[in-house]
């Protein structure tokens, strides 16, 4: 049993790995997420497996270590929060760059026609969310 | 206690010439005058104490918890050097008052040197190493800020640069040092250590701790090949000259040496690195000295070239070495700081330094020439004049030497060679300047200075011909109990004499003098040699070496950073596979002793699920959708792996934390393309990509199964020894949470608010572009809110709320509790939010998430303070049970209340994120101060 919980572990981390270093934002979060649960496992298997041993007291005879799960449990709420944000800046790094790189600099080599569409209304949006933020009285948000 | 107002009286004195800028010249320069001659006072009232042998302490708790405290103790050693900061740093006031004209900053000037002589007080008085350091590195920043004093200069700003870099390096080198004395000896008290010297010189680390350490003092009192340093700092006013770069500063280096010479000295590696370097040191600074033209230049070779006479004398090895180490400490503090006065009275009133122009001036100044030539004399070592008693114990303690085995011999012919150089130097500064022909085109008609600006130089000058003739009555006490400090025992025999017969000294001596005649009258063929070479200015090749490591920095940072994030990111990567996999390759048996659990079928398919999901991910992670779905599959699989190993509070969390994260990802694919192209890189990339994946992966693998078989060394017991009787709950993972480790989660929610924060402020006036149709062209769906959704959603609300409310409760005790509770509850609104849409839940729940997420925060973190009215530490949990007529016996706990923040941020956070980032797809924009 164990071995194979080893093996998961290792084939989650090389599949978050790769993926995170891809060039896009999409598979780099799914790649975050998915080292998130390697790391969450890895960390949880600190207490060694026990089958039937829910950390509660007079629950049974061998008890499951409680501290790794402690840990993990917050982990897991805090990965989430990491999740959202990113996801977020991936979407705030769009809108405000125009592309989806990790990079934010090169376009992708091709572009579907509806990428292609996209640019440009980012390109005129841009302008447009320029031009607003240039009038000094509406500017509300500081200039980045 | 007197001890520390001699470092205290002066650090007061530094604000006075400032705060009293405007009370003239001489008031200024009387009021800077005042606090060193009080310490002056002071030291002087302790010197019978000194001189019998006693040494008065002070310390007192500066950080207890480091073990640091400010430790101060007056030796023979410190008294001495006491002595010359304080005594030469007033006659420098008094000269500085006359020398620095009616444009310069006076009052921030004398703040610098009184900071320095703080800082200098510092070195010499203390007894606890690092503090030693601290002061060592404020002496050169304040060197540093009275180089570049005349800032607009641009050879100041220079010079002061090199400075501070070459005896800042040095600092960072001796911090090492004495970082390793202090882990070999356990101690960082000067006393201490220097007792501990058979330790030291035993230690592993001993080459280590001496070449760092000498790098320090060397660096410190411009020992060869560092030398360079000390010409270029003559672009300072001359009074700095005089006390920093003759007198003081560069002695910090040879005190050190002497400071430690009972710990560190003793062995064949110091002999030969300090006596080497010093007389190195000293003929190269002999024979340039000869060749300047400059006043100050020559000078400061000269000084070069002492300091190198200085760390010959400590690197010799004898006691009766380091006595003479000692008073030629002395004796050159006196006729150097005389001399520097002299040349800065002759640039001050002649206005050049320039020794081809200056000649004859013995005709307009001959009171300061005669000053000036006694002083010269002494340098030189003519007899009856202290420099000559010093040089004499040299030149005898070079024929005893058997440091170079058969070929000792050459120390002594070294060292007469060296004292010839310095005969010819003082020849050419006595000679060249004051007779020699008539001035060449000076700026101004020279003539004698202002009566005051010459009495610190008489007052030196006098000293060099007591020091010289009655040396015992004058300095024998003194150089008796330094000496003393420094052998950290008894001193051997010697005598302060003039006459000792006639004996090799003398005829070294002899030859020596004979010899700098010689070389002196055929100065003209020596110049003619000399301009054969280039000369290379040290000033060009530091430049040029700065400029060098500045480009290479930079070269290295752009390789590591240029500016691709997926490239850093590949290189932390790497970084991290190499420092992980070390360690494995010592690990003999991946598998360990501890029994594992038999394989069961049900795991198995578990396990091949999750396998083929991840790599369903990975390989079509470009049809963003199917990836997607396949994460959430490996997501499931992990909350069901939860489950199986014992861990029913995770499966929980894991599972409702899924469903948010979904949702989310969903959200974000709306505003995110829907596709990315197949291959994003190219091929070789790809392949590079996952090799280096792939080896990360097994090494995680290997650990993680060598973690597994292994028997576990867990704290766990105490938590679940206590969990009933100290927190009151019989859910371990609970009670950690919200009890024993109550502050780590208060510390998580608050990230979790912070988190969301930032995603709110993220969303704030954000342009987003909304696709009209789906990746393959089709158009959205009309009906937005499906009506069986809406319907079944809304009846099961209440439903989904009881279980959040059921969860909540019995947390303490069962699996469940603030996190899980709080997530269940989001998802039953979120649910809502996606059946009906934004609008309509903003007409039925106007609730202000950012308000829910600090009063929950709020919620917690006073339960936690609570506990301090009842006298408990910070989040001290009570708890008791009660009995009501139909409910039963139920328990209550002020953890309870501290979960319910938990709960309350959660919700928070949770519905900010996705509301808000749902609400952008409607005509309901987050605008900055809406919710």
């Amino acid at each position: 049993m164990e071995f194979i919980f080893a093996v998961s572990v290792g084939v989650m981390t090389t599949a978050g790995i790769y993926l995170m270093l891809r060039a896009q934002t999409f598979p780099v979060i799914l790649g975050l997420t998915l080292l998130s649960y390697a790391v969450n496992l890895f960390l949880f298997a600190s207490g060694r497996l026990t089958v039937n041993g829910a950390a509660i007291v007079g629950h049974s005879e061998q008890l499951a270590d409680p501290l790794p799960q402690a840990l993990v449990l917050t982990a897991i709420v805090i990965g989430f929060a990491m999740t959202a944000f990113v996801l977020i800046l991936a979407i705030r790094a769009r809108s405000d760059l125009g592309n989806d790189q990790v990079d934010g600099r090169e376009l992708p080599p091709e572009r579907s026609a509806l990428e292609e569409a996209l640019a440009n209304r980012v390109e005129k949006l841009s302008a447009v969310h320029k031009a607003r933020n240039d009038k000094p009285a509406r500017n509300k948000r500081k200039p980045s | 206690m007197s001890v520390f107002w001699i470092l205290l009286l002066p650090l007061v004195g530094i604000l006075l010439p400032v705060l009293f800028a405007r009370a003239g010249r001489t008031p200024v320069a009387w009021l800077t005058a005042l606090t060193p001659a009080l310490a002056l006072a002071v030291l002087l009232q302790q010197a019978p104490v000194v001189f019998s042998h006693t040494v008065p302490v002070y310390s007192a708790p500066w950080v207890p918890l480091l073990g640091l405290e400010l430790s101060l103790h007056l030796d023979g050693l410190a008294f001495l050097f006491c002595l010359l900061i304080l005594g030469i740093g007033l006659l420098v006031i008094l000269y500085a008052r006359y020398y620095l004209s009616d444009r310069d900053n006076m009052p921030l000037f004398y703040s610098y040197l009184l900071f320095f002589m703080v800082a200098m007080l510092g070195v010499v008085l203390s007894s606890n190493l690092l503090q030693l350091w601290l002061f060592w590195e404020l002496t050169s920043i304040s060197s540093f800020l009275l180089i570049s004093f005349w800032w607009h200069q641009t050879e100041a700003r220079k010079g002061a640069r090199m400075a501070l870099t070459v005896t800042g390096f040095g600092g960072l080198a001796l911090l090492a040092a004495l970082l390793l004395i202090g882990h070999v000896t356990g101690t960082y008290e000067l006393r201490e250590v220097l007792t501990m010297g058979e330790v030291l010189r035993n230690s592993e680390y001993y080459y280590a701790i001496l070449a760092l350490f000498l790098l320090g003092a060397f660096t410190k009192s411009a020992q060869f090949p560092f030398h360079f340093w000390l010409p270029h700092a003559m672009a300072a006013p001359t009074p700095v000259s005089a006390y920093l770069h003759s007198a003081t500063m560069v002695k910090a280096g040879v005190f050190l040496l002497a400071r430690f010479y009972p710990a560190l000295a003793g062995t064949e590696a110091w002999f030969v690195a300090v006596s080497l370097t010093g007389m190195a040191t000293m003929l190269v600074g002999a024979y340039i000295a000869l060749f300047k033209h400059d006043l100050k230049g020559l000078l400061a070779y000269s000084t070069v070239s002492h300091l190198g006479l200085i760390t010959l004398l400590l690197g010799l090895g004898t006691d009766l070495a380091a006595v003479a180490a000692v008073f030629h400490i002395i004796n050159h503090a006196v006729f150097k700081a005389s001399l520097f006065m002299a040349a800065g009275i002759i640039d001050h009133e002649s206005g050049t330094r320039d020794m081809r122009k200056l000649n004859g001036l013995w005709k307009y100044m001959p009171w300061t020439a005669t000053l000036a030539m006694v002083a010269a004399s002494s340098m030189a070592g003519v007899p009856l004049l202290n420099g000559f008693l010093s040089k004499e114990m040299l030149f005898s303690e070079t024929l005893d030497q058997s440091t170079l085995g058969a070929l000792s011999w050459w120390i002594p012919l070294l060292a007469t060679a060296g004292g010839a150089f310095a005969v010819a130097y003082s020849l050419r500064f006595m000679h060249d300047v004051f007779f020699n022909g008539e001035p060449i085109n000076l700026p101004r008609t020279p003539h004698e200075p202002p009566r005051y600006m010459r009495v610190p130089v008489e007052v030196l000058v006098v000293l060099c011909l007591l020091v010289g003739i009655f040396p015992q009555f004058m300095v024998g006490d003194l150089l008796n109990t330094a000496s003393m400090a420094v052998l950290q025992g008894t001193v051997p025999q010697y005598s302060l004499a003039v006459w000792h017969g006639f004996n090799f000294p003398l005829l070294m001596s002899a030859l020596a003098i004979a010899g700098g005649l010689t070389l002196y009258i055929n100065r003209r063929h020596l110049f003619d040699f000399q301009m054969l070479f280039v000369e290379h200015d040290a000033k060009y090749v530091f430049d040029n070496m700065v400029k060098r490591l500045i480009a290479g920095v930079t070269r290295l940072h752009q390789w590591l950073d240029d500016g691709s994030l997926q490239r850093s990111m590949f290189l932390l990567i790497l970084l991290a596979l190499l420092v992980s996999a070390g360690p494995l390759f010592a690990l003999v048996n991946t598998v360990g002793s501890h029994p594992q659990l038999p394989i069961n079928w049900v795991v198995g398919f578990c396990a091949m699920m999750l396998i083929i999901a991840t790599f369903v991910t990975l390989w079509w992670s470009h049809l963003r959708l199917v990836a997607l779905i396949a994460l959430s599959v490996v997501g499931l699989i992990v909350s069901i792996a939860f489950a199986y190993f014992s861990a029913p509070d995770l499966a929980l969390t894991q599972l409702s934390v899924e469903v948010v994260t979904i949702l989310l990802f969903l959200l974000a694919l709306f505003f995110l393309p829907q596709k990315s192209p197949t291959l994003d890189s190219k091929l070789t990339i790809i392949v590079r990509d996952f090799s280096v994946a792939a080896l990360f992966g097994s090494v995680i693998g290997t650990v993680c199964y060598a973690m597994l078989t292994r028997s576990p060394d867990t704290i766990s017991d105490f938590f679940v020894e206590n969990s009933k009787p100290g927190g009151g709950g019989t859910n371990v993972v609970n009670v950690i949470l919200v009890d024993f480790r109550g502050f780590d989660t208060l510390g998580e929610i608050t990230v979790l608010g912070i988190a969301a924060l930032g995603i709110y402020k993220l969303l704030a006036q954000m342009l987003v572009y909304m696709p009209s149709a789906d990746s393959k062209g089709f158009r959205w769906s009309k009906e937005r809110h499906p009506f069986l959704l809406a319907v079944v959603s809304q009846s099961l609300l209440p439903l989904a709320l009881l279980v959040s409310a059921y969860i909540f409760l019995r947390g303490h005790n069962m699996p469940g509790g603030g996190f899980i509770a709080g997530l269940i509850t989001a998802i039953a609104l979120i649910q809502q939010y996606v059946a009906h849409g934004v609008e309509w839940m903003k007409e039925r729940m106007p609730i202000n998430y950012l308000g829910l997420i600090a009063s929950g925060l709020l919620i917690a973190t006073l339960s936690g303070l609570g506990s301090w009215a009842f006298g408990r530490n910070f989040l001290t949990t009570w708890f008791d049970y009660f009995y009501l007529p139909l409910v039963g016996k139920f328990e209550l706990a002020s953890a309870m209340v501290f979960d319910f923040g938990v709960y309350l941020t959660v919700i928070g956070a949770t519905l900010l994120i996705l509301a808000n980032l749902g609400k952008l797809t409607t005509s309901e924009r987050l605008k900055v101060g809406s919710n």
